[in-house]
């Protein structure tokens, strides 16, 4: 049954990611829009996208508390993962040795700044008005997620044994058999739960931001024409 | 609260553009299809509906919502009034649980919503500024206009505008011998006050330049003054140029719409003129929207301009072209000439925040300054949160500068006007110079209100007009 439900999340986080994806890259963008100013060639919009990316650049000019709630939260998160690949990669390369302790750590720090982003939504009346339910169980997931994941770190260790050979059995799309640590199949659910609102939800800003026109394009219409494919005129 | 909400458009109004009479029968169909339509054809309207993470940056960013303190105004919810639409229609979670994403049906109240408050956004682009996607609710506004145009509910100000454009020229619906007879009046002006033949051409063929300026520098004060500052300009540099009396307007309100179709249309009356009259540039005047389609669309509206000199770009600002005869030594200025002003400076946002001048980024903020050093002795910045690209808007962009909005301009210049107010206590700043017809006719009626002198406004090249020495110099081709 769990095995079934966990091909399920990963087709559906896979194929609908990609569906999304498709969608963004289809439609045209008739005009050019960035907000200046804006690089004027491509380098300068990869430097550019880069620091939206790495370091949340217009979040920072917004609001310096969002941006550190946020920040907190988005790279300890990346860390989370990287560590996470520990349960993935076989066998593990020496470099994982190196980045354990600060994955364990950014853990904390990640239920840190989840827990901070859902009180500042809850108290700051502005937020609170511009939410629905939708963002707040989002954030209560992820929430959840790292909290079961904390546990099972701090309290109750798990066989990470037999939690490896099922993992990589999944992802490599060979079956497995349900683990047997029981805060461990609700933190798997959890998980798995995202991977299925993922591609429906707001979630999609991961890609999204790759394609914005305001953030991605370069600003020369004057120097080069923009065409667009769906005026092309006479 | 009144003049709050535009007037509905009516027949007369809606057919010459092409748009329905009236309100359609099945509007409810027509727009959620029109919606569909417009998420194909617009990459930006498709991932802003995805992608807001309501993280609220952009909250308190809008000049309307600090102004009016309506949390609709803010641009995150102003977008949340068509996102509920679009997920109530084009998402599988808004299809299955309306409620728990707040997904809207395209109903009565929220159609009432959006003829209120897509009328409430200038579309100066100041929250996508500090939105960590670059959401640009402005690009919202227009696709939200532009549905509801497509259904017959049109805002009347903006499509009478564009409506006067196709059938006399320009948006004050200036007819031509009008236009004949203001610049022969002015050059008059001109003799009596400078001893000197400096001519405002009409329709003339095989002139260097063609001069695009928004209809308002002939004919509204203070605007004219900049007008004649061009000229002065174009005289001492010793550069041929003309108006035309067909294309009059540099203004596009097709933006405003959000409608293509009618940029292109409204644009084309420019490229055609151009190529009629044998010109080799196109120069824009002073405003901020205009400039925004010049610059920005032109190229792909009507393009390629190959017909003209590729040594210069293609549209070029007034503000450019002064700025480089300057620099080679073409124009002598006596800044003295403007001594009695402190000079401040509000970038328009069309100009800041969509546009360029100049090879390089930021360009837009640096040449109208430099312009302004050159032509008067002090000049002071406004506070650095509200310059440049986090410039607040004048209040009437957008299509919202008319008395039916009064009471929304009145409080979206709330938070210009006290950056302003600001420098005129601590620096003793007298004089607002600007670059952009809107804002000019916006702070003109709205200062008053605020107890600002209606002298304050002017254009940026007011102060060319009063420094430049006729004659000092000879000019140089
Ligand atoms: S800043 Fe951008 S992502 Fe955040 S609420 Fe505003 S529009 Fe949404
Ligand atoms: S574009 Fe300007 S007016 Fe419109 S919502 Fe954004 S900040 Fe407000
Ligand atoms: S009228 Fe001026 S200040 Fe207002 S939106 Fe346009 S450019 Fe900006």
């Amino acid at each position: 049954m769990l095995a079934l439900i966990a091909y399920l999340a990963l087709l559906t986080f896979i194929f609908g990611f990609g569906w999304r994806i498709w969608t963004y890259w289809r439609a045209p963008a008739p005009l050019k829009i960035p907000t200046t100013p804006a690089p004027v060639c491509k380098s300068g919009v990869v430097w550019r996208m880069f620091t939206e990316v790495a370091f949340f650049n217009s979040l920072f000019k917004g609001n310096k508390w969002t941006w550190l709630g946020g920040y907190l939260f988005h790279a300890a998160l990346a860390l989370v993962l990287i560590r996470h690949l520990r349960y993935f990669v076989q066998p593990l390369p020496e470099a994982f040795a190196y980045i354990q302790t600060v994955g364990i750590i950014a853990g904390l720090a990640m239920v840190g700044g989840l827990g901070f982003l859902l009180v500042r939504r809850f108290w700051v009346a502005r937020t609170r008005y511009i939410s629905s339910f939708a963002d707040y169980a989002i954030l209560a997931l992820l929430l959840a997620i790292g909290v079961t994941g904390l546990l099972m770190q701090y309290v109750f260790r798990p066989d990470i044994v037999e939690i490896k050979s099922a993992m990589l059995g999944w992802v490599t799309f060979q079956g497995f058999p349900t683990p047997s640590d029981a805060l461990f199949v609700v933190h798997f659910l959890l998980v798995l739960a995202l991977m299925f609102v993922f591609p429906f939800s707001k979630l999609m800003h991961l890609g999204g931001i790759f394609f914005s026109p305001t953030r991605n394009q370069v600003d020369n219409p004057r120097e080069r024409k923009h065409v667009n494919p769906w005026a092309v005129v006479e | 609260m009144a003049h709050l909400r535009p007037y509905p458009a009516s027949d007369k109004h809606m057919t010459p553009l092409d748009f329905p009479g009236a309100r359609v029968e099945d509007w409810q169909q027509k727009g959620v299809e029109k919606l569909g339509e417009m998420l194909q054809k617009y990459r930006s309207l498709q991932v802003y509906m995805d992608i807001c993470v309501k993280c609220g940056a952009c909250a308190d960013k809008c000049h309307y919502y600090l102004g009016t303190g309506d949390p609709n105004n803010m641009p995150v919810q102003r977008a949340e009034l068509l996102r509920g639409v679009y997920r109530r229609y084009f998402t599988p979670a808004g299809k299955l649980f309306p409620k728990l994403v707040r997904a809207t049906e395209f109903d009565e109240t929220t159609l009432q919503k959006w003829f209120t408050y897509f009328h409430q956004c200038s579309q100066c682009r100041r929250c996508s500024v500090f939105c960590p996607y670059g959401i640009d609710t402005a690009e919202i506004s227009m696709a939200a206009r532009e549905i509801m145009d497509a259904i017959g509910v049109g805002h009347k100000y903006t499509t009478e505008i564009v409506g006067k454009v196709h059938s006399i020229g320009n948006n004050l619906g200036i007819p031509g011998p009008a236009l004949t007879g203001t610049l022969q009046f002015l050059e008059d002006d001109l003799l009596d006050t400078t001893g000197h033949e400096i001519r405002l051409p009409l329709d003339q063929e095989g002139a260097d330049v063609l001069l695009i300026t928004p209809s308002a520098d002939f004919f509204s004060e203070p605007h004219i003054s900049s007008l004649m500052g061009y000229a002065k300009v174009f005289h001492q540099a010793g550069i041929s140029y003309t108006f035309s009396s067909y294309a009059s307007e540099a203004a596009n309100f097709g933006m405003f719409i959000g409608s293509y179709a009618q940029k292109q249309k409204i644009a084309k009356r420019i490229a055609d003129k151009a190529r009629d009259l044998r010109v080799k540039r196109i120069v824009v005047g002073e405003c901020g929207h205009a400039w925004r389609v010049a610059y920005s669309f032109w190229n792909t509206l009507n393009g390629p301009f190959d017909f003209l000199d590729p040594n210069y770009p293609v549209p070029q600002h007034i503000c450019e072209f002064t700025h480089q005869l300057n620099e080679r030594g073409a124009l002598v200025f006596d800044k003295e000439a403007n001594d009695d002003l402190t000079v401040t400076f509000h970038d328009s946002c069309n100009v800041a925040r969509a546009s360029r001048m100049g090879a390089s980024s930021g360009g837009q903020f640096e040449i109208p300054r430099a312009l302004i050093r050159a032509t008067a002795n002090k000049f002071v910045e406004m506070d650095a949160d509200t310059i440049r690209e986090r410039t607040f808007c004048c209040g009437g962009g957008g299509g919202l500068l008319t008395d039916e909005l009064m009471d929304l301009r009145v409080r979206g210049a709330m938070p210009r006007v006290t950056a302003l107010k600001r420098v005129m206590e601590e620096d003793g700043v007298n004089y607002v110079a600007l670059i952009c017809a809107i804002c000019k006719a916006q702070f003109n009626k709205i200062l008053p209100m605020y107890g600002i002198p209606m002298e304050t406004v002017g254009g940026v090249h007011a102060l060319v007009n009063n420094a430049i020495q006729i004659g000092a110099k000879r000019g140089i081709v």
